[in-house]
């Protein structure tokens, strides 16, 4: 075992990294509190209160994030692979022993702790990918390659799906933007996000704003690479299939069928009712952000975020209560946190020598910008509302845990950054 | 270490950098550039409940209530706050089926998981006490009390109107007023007098979560409206004789009105068949009515205002007083009738034969032949240019005397019935290529007439009065708080010569005392009155009767019509006649009570 602990755990610890997750998480406990106590009396460790359970959480967190600084850090690298399975397994454990927690089917009950796999299958999937595409032999042009790399991002992403977890499926093609970052031809990137903004796009939007919006970003699009004659067709060819795209779902959708067809249908999936409440949720979202003015109605004083006016608020929904209760210069901070976390990251990412640091650097930062770009988006709603958590502030102790895990594997491995050289 | 892609690590650089920014902005915007959002904030702590208002109530003319209100509850369903639950003790707890249930609640969740759904309305008082007892077993279910109307008497629906749930383009032109779910006056009273009797909305402000639940009242209440109350109405309605028309049309299809003539006021208004007004209130309304809309005998077709029938002899008074006051005749022109009017191949049978000296006698003894001579003297008259003009000029009069137009009554959807003019002719056959033999039927009232029982009813007042008539009314006045407002009416002064009012009204008294009418008269009221028989091209004649009594300074007009009845004398009149004895006297004499019974087991349904 001695070999697998670090000799000297405390040498090159980035204490600032560790610091901002810290704020962070006293933040996210504190909004927790505030969005759950309607009441007002404050018991630190009251485990029948969210804040509690949120608060336990991050000493556990911690708790883990020590033992991870204490492991050597090789470990990570030898047992990427192995990690990365044995989340895959709970993945589809889940499907056999799946419990049902707030309509998704995505959680495992062991004894008194429920834990959501699907939190956990990020970190191991960056690992997965750190390991692939850091071994001597990478070669992203090749096609064999890239499609390995696909197919470990793709496997828990469709068994998150399956769960009916679209939320969290979808942050697995964050990771596209790490394999933009060492290599892949950025028309991939360009395809994966148009991709999925054009299919969340069609859902909650006027397909015909959407061509017009389309066809102004890609007119900016052409103008930028109006000299490299090759992208500028790819560019133009891309632009129309994806408004040929908008249009052929539209119009076999509003036209081909009756409305009462579009209904069932609608009502079918779900998405009747699923739309409504989103739309809901986003307008009771934004009035309570907006009710926080500048100055924000101070904490605990929130009236709207404490009388539940905002559904899901101290989860997918914890950006409200900051912003009603802390106003603009808060939300503000509370981003400008956030941007100080990912830039110190990709800093961290670039003083890395091992390939393996380097790549898991930028899956920790991308899986974390995702979050941040589409939680708060969606609570100001810039972004279709996706049920995904806002890192270290969502109540949740399995995405706190996952997050942390995810964070101090990177502190480890920056730690080490000197005293290994591969 | 060779990185060949440097520069993209400026580019994730750039793009994180440019989203925070995006996002500050948008923040910007709406917490400190857009102020809708901090008022939106306020609507939205402080959700503001509607209180209903009660509709105001309605007396009859003796101060009789006639139409109350009372509370009933919706029961709402909220989908995210229903947990598992014994669906079979629910449903019996609340009378629906089970399939009734799951459809209902899958169409709640279908709409929103948060927001309220209604699952079952219109539960009453007595029920719901039951309910509530054990609704907290089950959570995500609440019922919301408000009013609805009462009928302390089962009649008069089709004058009192019913309310119901507002559409959508009411609540568009409400100007504001409606929202979705309020209640709205849809015929009859209820809809004529909406803005009286539906009060004002008021409005309490209660601090609300998104679940629907109250935490508690804000600033104690203070910026609370309460609703005002509707006003009520005072009728002109006589429910007692309403009631009893209702009883004497009971299985007959057709209507009564009856006017008191000096003020125009509307003493019974009967459309038979009647329906009870309470079936339209309450949990069963929609089927209730679905069953009364698709009922071929149409109860809820409002007869004594809509239906328009040829009056027949009724219509021999307007004739006469038209042709006088034309000056086409005077009350003492004769004629010899031959039991039969022919001109050319035109023949009009008349049940009399010999010489009719006067007006008066032609009116007793319904002459045909008599009134067809003077129908085609008066339009085809010399001062005229030709006969076109005539029946102009004799439309006109017609006009004035309430006929072909309407009254002004305050009730909702009122017809028009009809008087041909020379347009309308000119039309069919075109122009000049008619003449008074082609449209003589007119003089007997037959033909293109229409007339509806409450014209027949309000033309009998205008002669009773002596050449007036005031606009039917059945409100007569508006309580506002204590203070009663008189409703305005029109005094329609018609230019008749009284003494050719009397003549009419003496022609029409012998109808009863030595006339057609004669199996009628009432002891010790003098009644006077004209039989008539509607020709009825679908199916046998319609029995009519008009008439208004005392003779002397009368106190009701009456119209009665019996569809598919034949002689006036056979059933319209009987029903009037008892009607009028009911009406002055309060009771029924014995020597009559055969003849009321006879009327009130009479089953006349096809
Ligand atoms: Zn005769």
């Amino acid at each position: 075992m001695t070999y697998y602990v670090s000799r000297r755990p405390n040498q090159g610890i980035d204490w600032l990294l560790i610091g901002l997750v810290v704020t962070l998480m006293v933040i996210g406990v504190l909004a927790v509190f505030s969005s759950g106590a309607a009441d007002g009396h404050f018991r630190l460790l009251d485990l029948t209160q969210m804040h509690g359970r949120q608060l336990l959480w991050m000493l556990v967190s911690l708790v883990v994030a020590g033992v991870i600084v204490l492991v050597d850090s090789k470990v990570y690298t030898v047992f990427a692979y192995a990690v990365y399975g044995v989340m895959m397994v709970l993945l589809l454990l889940v499907f056999v022993f799946g419990v049902t927690v707030r309509g998704d089917t995505n959680w495992l009950v062991l004894g008194p702790v429920r834990m959501q796999p699907s939190e956990f299958a990020k970190f191991a999937t960056a690992l997965a990918l750190a390991k692939l595409m850091g071994s001597q032999n990478f070669n992203i042009r090749s096609l064999r390659q890239q499609l390995l790399a696909l197919a470990i991002l793709g496997l828990p992403a469709v068994l998150v799906l399956l769960q009916g977890d679209a939320g969290s499926a979808i942050v697995f093609a964050s990771y596209a933007l790490v394999m933009y970052r060492f290599g892949l031809s950025a028309g991939y990137l360009l395809a994966v996000v148009l991709l999925v903004a054009l299919s969340l796009l069609t859902v909650v939007m006027d397909p015909t704003l959407l061509v017009l919006i389309l066809f102004a970003l890609g007119a900016l699009v052409l103008i930028a690479v109006r000299k490299n004659r090759a992208l500028l067709l790819t560019g133009a060819v891309a632009l129309l299939l994806s408004v040929g795209y908008v249009f052929a779902s539209g119009y076999v959708f509003e036209h081909m069928l009756e409305p009462h067809q579009q209904d069932r249908i609608r009502v079918l999936l779900g998405q009747e009712a699923a739309a409504r409440d989103a739309d809901y949720n986003v307008r009771q979202s934004k009035i309570a952000i907006g009710s926080g003015g500048f100055w924000g109605k101070g904490f605990l004083n929130g009236t709207l975020t404490r009388y539940n006016f905002v559904p899901e608020q101290s989860t997918d929904f914890i950006f409200c209560t900051i912003g009603e209760e802390f106003g603009f210069w808060g939300s503000t901070l509370l981003l400008l946190l956030f941007l100080a976390l990912i830039l110190r990251i990709l800093f961290i990412a670039q003083r890395q020598r091992s390939r393996f640091s380097m790549i898991y650097a930028y899956c920790v930062a991308s899986v974390l910008f995702f979050h941040l770009f589409i939680n708060i988006g969606m609570t100001i709603g810039l972004m279709p509302v996706i049920g995904i958590p806002l890192p270290f502030i969502s109540y949740g102790g399995s995405s706190l845990l996952s997050f942390t895990i995810l964070v101090f594997i990177l502190v480890k491995l920056d730690g080490d950054r000197l005293a290994i050289l591969r | 270490m060779t990185d060949v892609f440097q520069n993209r690590r400026y580019v994730i650089q750039y793009v994180v950098v440019a989203v925070v920014i995006v996002y500050v902005l948008r923040l910007f915007q709406l917490q400190v550039l857009s102020k809708n959002y901090q008022q939106l904030a306020r609507n939205n702590v402080l959700r503001e409940v509607t209180v209903f208002a009660p509709r105001g109530l309605i007396y009859d003319r003796k101060g009789k209530l006639i139409v109350d209100n009372q509370n009933e509850y919706d029961l709402w369903v909220v989908p995210s706050q229903v947990q598992a639950f014994d669906t079979a003790a629910f449903c019996s707890l609340i009378g629906i089926s089970d399939s009734l249930l799951r459809l209902t609640l899958k169409k709640a969740a279908a709409y929103s998981r948060f927001k309220p759904s209604l699952l079952l309305k219109g539960i009453s008082v007595e029920k719901y006490a039951a309910i509530q007892e054990e609704l907290y077993l089950f959570p995500g279910f609440f019922g919301q009390v408000r009013t609805v109307r009462a009928y302390p008497h089962q009649g008069a629906a089709h004058l009192l109107g019913y309310i119901g749930e507002v559409s959508q383009s009411q609540i568009e032109q409400g100007g504001g007023y409606y929202r979705m779910g309020d209640y709205i006056g849809i015929s009859g009273l209820e809809q004529f007098y909406e803005n009286e009797l539906r009060g004002r909305k008021g409005s309490r402000f209660v601090l609300v979560d998104v679940h629907n639940r109250e935490q508690g009242a804000f600033a104690g209440g203070s910026f609370d409206t309460a609703a005002i109350p509707g006003y009520n109405l005072l009728t002109t309605l006589d429910m007692d004789l309403q009631l009893y028309g209702e009883l004497l049309m009971k299985n007959k299809v057709g209507s009564i009105v009856a006017i008191e003539p000096a003020t125009g006021e509307v003493l019974a208004l009967v459309s038979s068949p009647a329906y009870d007004p309470s079936l339209l209130t309450g949990m069963e309304r929609t089927r209730h009515f679905r069953q009364l809309a698709s009922d071929s005998l149409r109860p809820l077709f409002v007869r004594p205002l809509k239906a328009a029938y040829p009056p027949g002899s009724t219509f021999k008074p307007a004739v006469a007083l038209a042709a006088m006051q034309l000056g086409s005749i005077t009350p003492r022109t004769g004629y010899s009738c031959a039991g039969a009017y022919s001109v050319g191949s035109l023949s009009v049978a008349c049940h009399h034969a010999g010489y009719v000296a006067d007006v008066q006698t032609a009116i007793q003894y319904s002459c045909n032949s008599y009134f067809c001579h003077i129908f085609r003297k008066t339009i085809d008259d010399s001062r005229f240019n030709q006969t076109a003009e005539g029946l102009d000029q004799w439309k006109k009069v017609m006009d004035a005397l309430g006929i072909g137009r309407r009254t002004g009554i305050d009730l909702p959807n009122e017809g028009y019935g009809y008087v041909p003019g020379s347009d309308y002719y000119d039309k069919i056959y075109g122009k000049k290529r008619w003449n008074s033999v082609t449209i003589v039927s007119l003089g007997i009232g037959q033909g293109e007439l229409g007339m509806t029982p409450l014209q027949m009813a309000n033309l009998m007042a205008a002669i009773a009065n002596g050449g007036y008539w005031i606009t039917p009314h059945v409100v007569r006045s508006v309580q506002e708080s204590g203070t009663g407002k008189p409703i305005k009416t029109a005094r329609h002064i018609v230019d008749l010569d009284t003494n050719h009012l009397s003549v009419i009204r003496e022609g029409l008294f012998r109808v009863v005392e030595a006339g057609t009418g004669r199996g009628v008269r009432i002891p010790g009221i003098t009644l006077a009155g004209k039989t008539g028989t509607a020709e009825n091209p679908h199916g046998r004649d319609h029995s009519l009767f008009v008439g208004f009594a005392p003779l002397h300074q009368p106190r009701i007009a009456i119209a009665v019509v019996v569809e598919n009845a034949g002689w006036g004398a056979s059933y319209a009149a009987p029903i009037a006649s008892l009607m009028v004895e009911k009406y002055l006297t309060d009771t029924i004499s014995h020597t009559r009570k055969y003849l009321e019974q006879r009327m009130l087991e009479a089953n006349l349904l096809p």
